[in-house]
């Protein structure tokens, strides 16, 4: 571990309208190391990053960047200093190529302003180069897959002369193989002095790549430690304040009947899945990305068409082509994407909670009764513990934990007897997971059928009753949740698949 | 509950523009307020305003729809044709208004089960209805004739109410109407919803497919009520009758500050949009400003308009 940081933010604070969203936080990133910036939703890792990358201006606190004062004027700006900041959205242009991409508004021209393709071309192979990716500058970067698009990103950093990398999420959509993939680019990156700022929610990651982690909280900074002198449940307590007990709760309750059977399953992605789930029993669904686990989903919930297969509930076979077939049928889906595909975040929350169930609020001259309306989505704001200012507020101004617990009520409006959640906390925070997992308990305690789809293996295997293995689009196997071990669902994720990794 | 005053001021801004239009020019003129000019005003802004309510519908869903003009062409020389040829008012009115709504439903069933894009797809029925219009027309204009029904007919766009002008009415009933579907039934819900997010409308169990059918039906239906009350104002349909009626509408929208990107919007603030055109030009005309510096200056006001939208 070096000395000094190359860069020192101190004593930052910020105000937004009605909230102090940093009180005196402090950060230091040193060069060719990797600081972990970690926190709950909320606790303010992106305002303090839109600080530093001159999305926001400071109110109070200074910011020192190589021995001098670091005031960004905004995000370009703080790009021409050395500060790169790759999002867990990108900012890629899918028509563009990718050496169009690496330098768009700075492409090399000739005295007639025409752009000079073949030492553009030949600049950005030589960054992609220096990450170890064989992708063709010339390649469209709607061809290329997310982890190649974030490629892509580090290699536009690069091409500026970035000194400082911040990566926000940024495994949040790769696969296992794309994640070990950046890993080994991270570590260069640090062996040629870079600085790193690295944002997670999953917590192994931080003990994968990163050096030294800073905890913030409420707003408020906690502490700074190397990762050696840290385990999980360290970070977890100084996180949330308090220890969490048991990460996945318990719930001691007996399975029923068998209430859905799934036979044959068979489309384009998925060949051949069979399975049932009992009443009150939670069947989690594992795999690799791109194994066909949310395929299984959308396939039942009439999103994908079916070539073959049989879908029974309660005993009487189905029949479902619209997902609005598989609502009335008593399926909710809640999907992985909750701001693509699960909640229209310009709406109220009540609105959004109640959408898939609004014939039930239907009163006189098809008139929705606003009063219900208000009365059930404030249920289910209690139930869900959902932090909000009422049912009126809209979605987009939620956190992210927030978000996802409203998505799930919308999931649970219409009463289902089959609920299917396709990573129900991604992107959630340690405390906003919990009661998650608690609630899904309590439903499984009142007998609901619950599959539970998650690419995080310890939430799989502490939630399921049993678990149900993909690789290539078939179930490759079964495990029970006691027997259960990463191991062994790794080994089945990966039969399928010839030349695995 | 708690008011935010910001959050009133920013949903009023198009009330605030025709108020403050409105005190401009009755201090610019003083005819312009007096009853008779105000109903000659909403008598004038009513065809517009009637179309824009149906296209606030197809907006607010993330569509657009160019082909209302040409669909008011088409309806008004049907119904100018029944007319004359001795079928009736009630029959008349009966078919037109099908008509109307059939042609909306063709157009959504291209926009989502032909999967072609609202604009491309409204702009050909634009074109072939506008074809259409003049093959039936012979491009000449149709009397609706001079017996009884004819004049039973002229009343839509001529007669009064309480002395209120019939177009002023049917444009009332059209708004109330409207207000009442967006804000309070379950259709008007998943057409803001399908503005929101589609996809996600569609894995909440939301029919879009039905949904924006619907839309352009509607967007149909208004259009031929804009057919007969013109029509029905000039005893005869005009085969160019209708026609850049869809920009006038699209504008009125933009202007009462529903986003083209859809989801976001009141029916309200289309009502205060098209009074917001009728003015302009009601004020133009009593200022004698000549009809080509006319297009100038509703221009300008809605660029001006539109700017003070983007600043939040």
């Amino acid at each position: 571990m070096s000395g000094s940081p190359v860069l020192q933010m101190k004593n930052i604070c910020k105000s937004f309208p009605g909230v102090k969203a940093l009180d005196n936080v402090s950060l230091n990133i040193y060069s060719g190391e990797s600081m972990a910036l970690l926190g709950e939703n909320g606790a303010g890792k992106s305002t303090l990053m839109k600080i530093l990358s001159g999305v926001y201006t400071k109110d109070s606190g200074e910011m020192i960047f190589k021995s001098k004062p670091h005031t960004p004027k905004d995000p370009k700006d703080a790009m021409n200093k050395g500060i790169a900041i790759i999002h867990q959205e990108l900012n890629l242009i899918p028509e563009l190529t990718v050496a169009e991409n690496i330098f768009i508004g700075r492409e090399p021209v000739n005295a007639f302003l025409k752009v000079k393709y073949s030492q553009m071309n030949a600049e950005a192979k030589r960054y992609l180069e220096q990450l170890g990716e064989k992708t063709s500058p010339t390649a469209k970067v709607s061809s290329l897959s997310v982890g190649q698009a974030q490629m892509v990103e580090i290699a536009k950093a690069l091409s500026m002369n970035a000194e400082v990398i911040i990566m926000d999420e940024p495994t949040d959509a790769l696969t296992d193989v794309e994640t070990e993939n950046l890993y080994k680019v991270i570590r260069s990156l640090k062996a040629e002095g870079k600085a790193l700022v690295y944002i997670s929610h999953k917590l192994s990651e931080v003990f994968d790549v990163c050096d030294r982690a800073t905890i913030l909280r409420d707003g408020t900074f906690v502490d700074e430690k190397p990762v050696s002198e840290l385990d999980e449940e360290k970070i977890i307590q100084l996180m949330v304040g308090r220890p969490i007990s048991d990460r996945y709760p318990k719930c001691d309750c007996k399975a029923g009947d068998v209430v859905f059977t799934a036979e044959g399953l068979t489309n384009s992605r998925i060949t051949d899945v069979s399975f049932s789930i009992r009443s009150g029993e939670v069947v989690g669904i594992a795999g690799l990305m791109g194994s066909g686990r949310s395929e299984v989903a959308k396939s039942i919930f009439g999103e994908m068409p079916l070539k073959k297969g049989k879908i029974s509930l309660a005993g009487k076979e189905l029949r479902i082509n619209h997902p609005s077939e598989a609502i009335k049928n008593g399926i909710s889906y809640v999907s992985e994407d909750r701001k693509q595909l699960g909640l229209i975040i310009g709406m109220t929350i009540k609105e959004n909670i109640t959408l898939p169930a609004l014939k039930k609020f239907q009163t006189a001259l098809s008139k929705i009764s606003f009063g219900r309306e208000e009365e059930v989505s404030k249920e289910y704001i209690d139930m869900m513990s959902i932090k909000t200012t009422g049912p009126s507020q809209r979605v987009v101004d939620l956190s992210g934990g927030n978000q996802q617990k409203v998505a799930i009520a919308k999931g649970l409006v219409t009463a289902p007897k089959v609920l299917i959640l396709d990573e129900p906390t991604r992107g959630v925070d340690v405390g906003a997971k919990k009661e998650i997992y608690e609630q899904i308990n309590l439903l499984k305690a009142k007998g609901m059928s619950i599959i539970l789809i998650s690419s995080e293996m310890p939430e799989v295997i502490g939630m399921s009753d049993r678990i149900l293995v993909m690789s290539a689009g078939r179930i490759a196997g079964e495990v029970s949740g006691a027997e259960a071990t990463q191991e062994n669902i790794m080994k089945l994720a990966i039969s399928n698949i010839k030349n695995a990794v | 509950m708690k008011i935010d005053m910001k959050d009133v001021l920013k949903r009023s801004r198009p009330l605030l523009g025709l108020i403050i239009l409105s005190v401009i020019v009755s201090l610019i003129s003083p005819d312009f307020l007096t009853v008779s000019n105000i109903l000659n005003v909403m008598r004038q802004t009513s065809i517009n305003a009637v179309i824009a309510a149906g296209m606030t519908f197809v907006i607010l869903t993330g569509g657009i729809d160019l082909s209302v003009g040409s669909i008011l062409a088409l309806c008004g020389a049907i119904a100018a044709t029944m007319i004359s040829s001795g079928f009736g008012v009630a029959a008349t009115v009966f078919a037109t208004l099908a008509l109307g709504i059939l042609l909306g439903v063709l157009a959504g069933i291209a926009i989502t089960k032909g999967k072609i894009q609202p604009f491309i797809a409204t702009l050909v029925a634009m074109t072939l209805l506008r074809g259409a219009t003049l093959v039936h027309t012979d491009g000449k204009p149709i009397s609706t004739g001079y017996d009884a029904a004819a004049d039973a007919f002229a009343w839509f766009g001529t007669g009064y109410v309480f002395g209120i002008p019939v177009p002023v009415i049917l444009m009332i009933v059209v708004f109330l109407v409207s207000h009442y579907v967006l804000k309070h039934t379950r259709f008007g819900r998943y057409v803001y919803a399908i503005g929101g997010n589609e996809e996600a409308s569609r894995l909440s169990g939301v029919r879009v497919d039905r949904i924006k059918i619907a839309v352009y039906a509607l967007c149909g239906l208004v259009s031929a009520i804009a057919g007969i009350i013109l029509t029905s104002r000039l005893s005869s349909a005009q085969p160019t009758a209708g026609a850049g009626y869809e920009l006038d509408a699209i504008a009125a929208v933009v202007l009462g500050g529903t986003s083209l990107a859809g989801g976001v919007g009141t029916i309200f603030g289309t009502f205060t949009g098209a009074l917001i055109i009728g003015i302009l030009n009601n004020a133009l005309n009593l200022l004698n400003v000549s009809s080509y510096y006319q297009m100038i200056a509703k221009g300008a006001v809605i660029l001006i308009a539109v700017l003070m939208d983007r600043k939040k």
